[in-house]
């Protein structure tokens, strides 16, 4: 019952969609005499005279793993560059929140996730065109406070009695990724405390209220000096895949596949990695 | 109504001369000052009567220490209480609408205060019972105020302060919350109270009644200063200021007596019985006038006056003119007299007043 | 202020109550009730969604899993604790903005609303910047008495009662500025300190009006989620409460978030309804 309901609501809402992309055509129509202006009719054939014209238009919206804030705000002003006339609006959050919002009718593009699970939530949905693929892998590292005092140098450190380590809550990836490796060592940890999220988790490192964390190596990269980054071997069992995918009932398809497209070429893998990011 | 000066300059003991309340409380608010003198002896029923705004309740906050003072001085038996706070003060106060603590019982109100005193509860419950049975509240001790009748709140706000066996009571205007029909029984139950009390008492009132009931001396109060002071009779019958004749009901006119005759700075003359000089003080009251529709012939009346009505209203059982004129003041007629004249507002009479029924006094 | 309610026959009260209900029969203004109507329905809609989609036959599930009740029972304990803290320090406060003057008074009052506006995320941060292990005091707790409060249910209390005590400071100010200042002087005149007069007095007089700030404080503790986990962080037991709980189901579970929601929703409905009736009208 509670599926039915939803979807009605969502045909309701897509009706309304398909009003809104006429709308905007009609906006950039009046803008400027593109000669792709008989195009702009509907959503089923935007696609098409999209790739074969490149002139895009619109806003692109990209829901995105909160990690990739960084980066993907770098290409989207990159993207807004090359695309004269597009904007490209980001939601940075928890992957499963994004899931659990894309599921229940937002309006999106694209959905960059933290994790293949949370991913298979949307596609399970039917909510994705076509296959999601994974574009960048993210590994754990140990977050501490600057100059390393308290001298973690492995997973095993973090169990030692007096040290206050924060862990990302099992709900959300990191926490996920976190808990399958130390499940894959045989080691039992009690954090102080389950983060909603990786930034939070890292906050109280920067803070100095925790003495580590076990997080992303892109974040401890965009924390800068404020925390120290240490490897451990045990992160290569739990590495995250982020998938990327366009969305069934996006707005801008074409706008959108322009936006993986960038994400996937040698540029924005090279904005990626200088992030932490690893190539998939 | 001891007078300090007159007491003999040679007794030994400081208390005993210094017994009683001696104080001059000089309050600045604002624009406001207040200045007036007090002193009474134990046993005195002091009304400070003046109108709304007259500094009247400035002054009883200033003597309960609810208000500091400016500049002045307050003794009571001898003790500078200037500096004191309220809670230190032996002075019990009675407030306009009482203030009863409404979450309390009538008897833990009134034992609020010797419990505050350091009396044990048992003890002070004991007393407080005491103090309502003599107030003839014995069958109200566990009401709650709300179920108080307004003579009774008053009652047990009276044993509220007097349980404390203040050496200073106060009350601020202690009838003016009462319908009238309470007023008269409670006002007599006040007197008997107040001539119980052995200490000084000050009452706080804009109603010459109650003043003149319960005090034994007023102190008239206007614009923050002592305007007049005196037993009610004194006051009753020689007012000095609009204030208070209106207050007793009397024309009152200032001026400069020479023999027999007192002429107002207005112009007109009075004639008057007392042969004076100098600068008086003529009164009479509105029952001794009389009008005339024509100028009546005769040389009877020495005292009259061309005016005109500007103002009718009933008193009474009778009609109060007020007059414009030569002479500005207020008549009494009856109805039947006012309807033969046909007195309207802009009607021109003759007034006389009989040189006999006028009361000089120096100014 | 308010003078006695007493009417001139000299019998007192009864009156304007009977007044108030025969004011009830008369017909309500259109203007007034279609507004009202609609302040009802956009409060209560999304709760009954909320009914509507509940998933009640998970809900026996939920409901006898241990973290439910172990968060149930933190969330009593640190909002009671809060509500308690509130009182203690929140009633002295109020009657401090409500009975004395002194410079800056206007200041401290807005200050002392501050952390209704403030996102409660902030003031976690800003709870942890002072009392955290480095934070202004924090660092003195620490190394003096070994104290550390972020990741404890103290923590908990201490965010809760940072965002729920102004609900109650306001509440109580707004009763003892309402209730006549002259009892206390009338008690000072008996021979009561400033402090006697306050309590035997003041406090019983406004006990009403606290014990809705206390209620508004205590709902407001129990539904802490932003400065309760940044100040506190998440830990079953310790410092999850049911907002934070709740949450967390949300990520990937919503249906057992819906039924955590409900139990808080019951919870609080059934102490809330308690409470008003017990001590809300009796003012």
């Amino acid at each position: 019952m509670t599926t039915r309901s939803v979807r009605g609501t969502r045909r309701a809402r897509r009706a309304l969609r398909v009003a809104g992309t006429g709308a905007a055509a009609l906006l950039a129509l009046s803008a400027c005499s593109s000669p792709d202006a008989d195009s702009g009719s509907g959503t089923g054939d935007a696609g098409s005279s999209a790739s074969s014209s490149g002139k895009l238009s619109g806003t692109v919206t990209v829901f995105a793993a909160a990690s990739l804030k960084e980066s993907f705000t770098a290409l989207g002003k990159e993207f807004e560059e090359r695309h004269p006339g597009t904007e490209v609006a980001f939601n940075f959050s928890g992957s499963d929140t994004l899931a659990a919002s894309i599921t229940s009718g937002a309006p999106a593009d694209v959905f960059a996730a933290a994790s293949g699970k949370t991913m298979k939530i949307v596609t399970d949905a039917g909510d994705t065109a076509g296959t999601p693929a994974t574009f960048v892998r993210n590994q754990l590292e140990i977050a501490t406070l600057p100059g390393n005092p308290d001298r973690i140098s492995s997973l095993k450190d973090l169990t030692r009695s007096g040290l206050k380590v924060v862990l990302c809550d099992k709900t959300v990836p990191c926490g996920a990724a976190a808990q399958k490796a130390l499940q894959s060592s045989g080691l039992k940890l009690t954090p102080v405390s389950y983060e909603q999220d990786v930034k939070s988790a890292l906050t109280k490192v920067e803070l100095k209220e925790a003495d580590a964390a076990v997080v992303y190596q892109t974040d401890v990269r965009a924390a800068g000096d404020k925390v120290e980054g240490v490897d451990f071997p045990e992160a290569a069992e739990a590495v995250n895949d982020y998938p990327i995918a366009l969305l069934r009932d996006a707005p801008n398809a074409d706008g959108a596949k322009a936006f993986i497209d960038l994400v996937k070429s040698a540029e924005g893998q090279k904005v990626l990695t200088e992030a932490g990011f690893r190539k998939p | 109504m001891t007078d300090l000066d007159d007491t003999a300059p040679g007794r030994t003991a400081p208390e005993t001369r210094d017994e009683g309340l001696d104080a001059r409380l000089v309050v600045d608010r604002g624009s406001f000052r207040l200045d007036v003198a007090l002193t009474a002896a134990p046993g005195d029923v002091v009304a400070l009567l003046g109108p709304n705004g007259a500094g009247k309740t400035t002054a009883l906050r200033a003597l309960a220490g609810l208000l500091p003072l400016t500049d002045g001085r307050l003794r009571l038996d001898g003790v500078r209480l200037d500096r004191t706070p309220p809670e230190s003060r032996p002075v019990g106060v009675v407030f306009q609408d009482y203030l009863l603590f409404p979450h309390l019982t009538a008897l833990d109100n009134v034992a609020f205060g010797p419990r505050c005193r350091g009396v044990s509860k048992a003890e002070a419950r004991a007393q407080a019972a005491e103090w309502l049975d003599r107030m003839g509240l014995a069958e109200h001790t566990g009401a709650k105020p709300r179920r108080l009748s307004g003579g009774q709140a008053q009652r047990v706000a009276l044993a509220r302060a007097l349980a404390t066996r203040p050496r200073l009571l106060l009350l601020d205007e202690p009838l003016a919350a009462l319908d009238a029909r309470t007023r008269l029984e409670v006002r007599a139950q006040l007197r008997r109270h107040l001539a119980e009390f052995e200490a000084v008492a000050v009452l706080v009132t804009h109603d010459p009644l109650d003043a003149m009931v319960l005090a034994d001396r007023l102190v008239v109060v206007e614009h923050g200063r002592v305007v007049q002071e005196g037993g009610p009779a004194d006051i009753a019958r020689r007012p000095r200021t609009d204030y208070i004749a209106q207050l007793v009901g009397l024309n009152l006119y200032r001026g400069h007596a020479d023999g027999h005759t007192v002429r107002l700075e207005a112009g007109p003359t009075i004639a008057t019985t007392e042969e004076l000089s100098g600068p008086v003080f003529v009164a009479f009251p509105p029952a001794a006038v009389t009008l005339f529709r024509d100028r009546p012939t005769g040389a009877s009346a020495r005292n009259l006056w061309r005016c005109e009505v500007a103002g009718l209203e009933t008193h009474g059982d009778q009609i109060r003119a007020g007059l414009t004129g030569e002479l500005p003041l207020a008549a009494d007629l009856t109805t039947v007299a006012a309807a033969e004249l046909d007195l309207h507002p802009g009607a021109p009479v003759w007034a006389t007043v009989k040189a006999t029924q006028t009361h000089a006094y120096p100014a | 202020m308010t003078k006695s309610t007493r009417t001139p026959t000299g019998t007192v009260d009864g009156g304007p109550r009977r007044a108030r209900l025969r004011g009830g029969t008369r017909t309500v203004p259109v203007p007034l009730l279609l507004p009202a109507l609609v302040g009802l329905a956009f409060l209560l809609l999304p709760l009954i969604a909320l009914l509507v989609r509940a998933p009640w036959r998970d809900l026996p599930e939920q409901l006898t899993s241990a973290e439910v009740w172990q968060a149930l029972r933190l969330s009593l304990v640190c909002a009671t604790s809060a509500t308690l803290l509130s009182l203690l320090v929140g009633v002295p406060l109020a009657w401090l903005l409500a009975r004395t003057e002194f410079p800056g008074r206007g200041l401290v009052r807005a200050l002392v609303t501050l952390p209704l506006v403030l996102p409660p995320v902030v003031g976690g941060v800003a709870l942890l910047l002072a009392f955290g292990r480095n934070g202004v005091v924090g660092q003195w707790l620490d190394s003096w008495f070994g104290i550390t409060l972020p990741f404890t249910t103290t923590g908990v209390v201490l965010a809760e009662t940072f965002v729920a005590m102004p609900f109650l400071v306001i509440s109580v100010e707004g009763t003892l500025r309402a209730a006549d200042p002259r009892y206390e002087e009338a008690a000072t005149t008996l021979g009561a300190s400033r402090f006697t007069a306050f309590r035997r007095v003041t406090l019983p007089l406004i006990a009403p009006g606290i014990a809705a700030g206390a209620v508004l404080a205590w709902a407001r503790a129990l539904g802490e989620f932003g400065a309760t986990i940044t100040f506190a962080g998440n830990f079953p037991g310790r410092t999850q409460t049911m907002p934070l709980a709740v949450y967390l189901a949300l990520q990937n579970d919503p249906a057992a978030a819906i039924a955590l929601s409900l139990v808080l929703l019951a919870v609080s409905i059934a102490v809330l309804a308690g409470l008003r009736d017990r001590w809300m009208t009796a003012s």
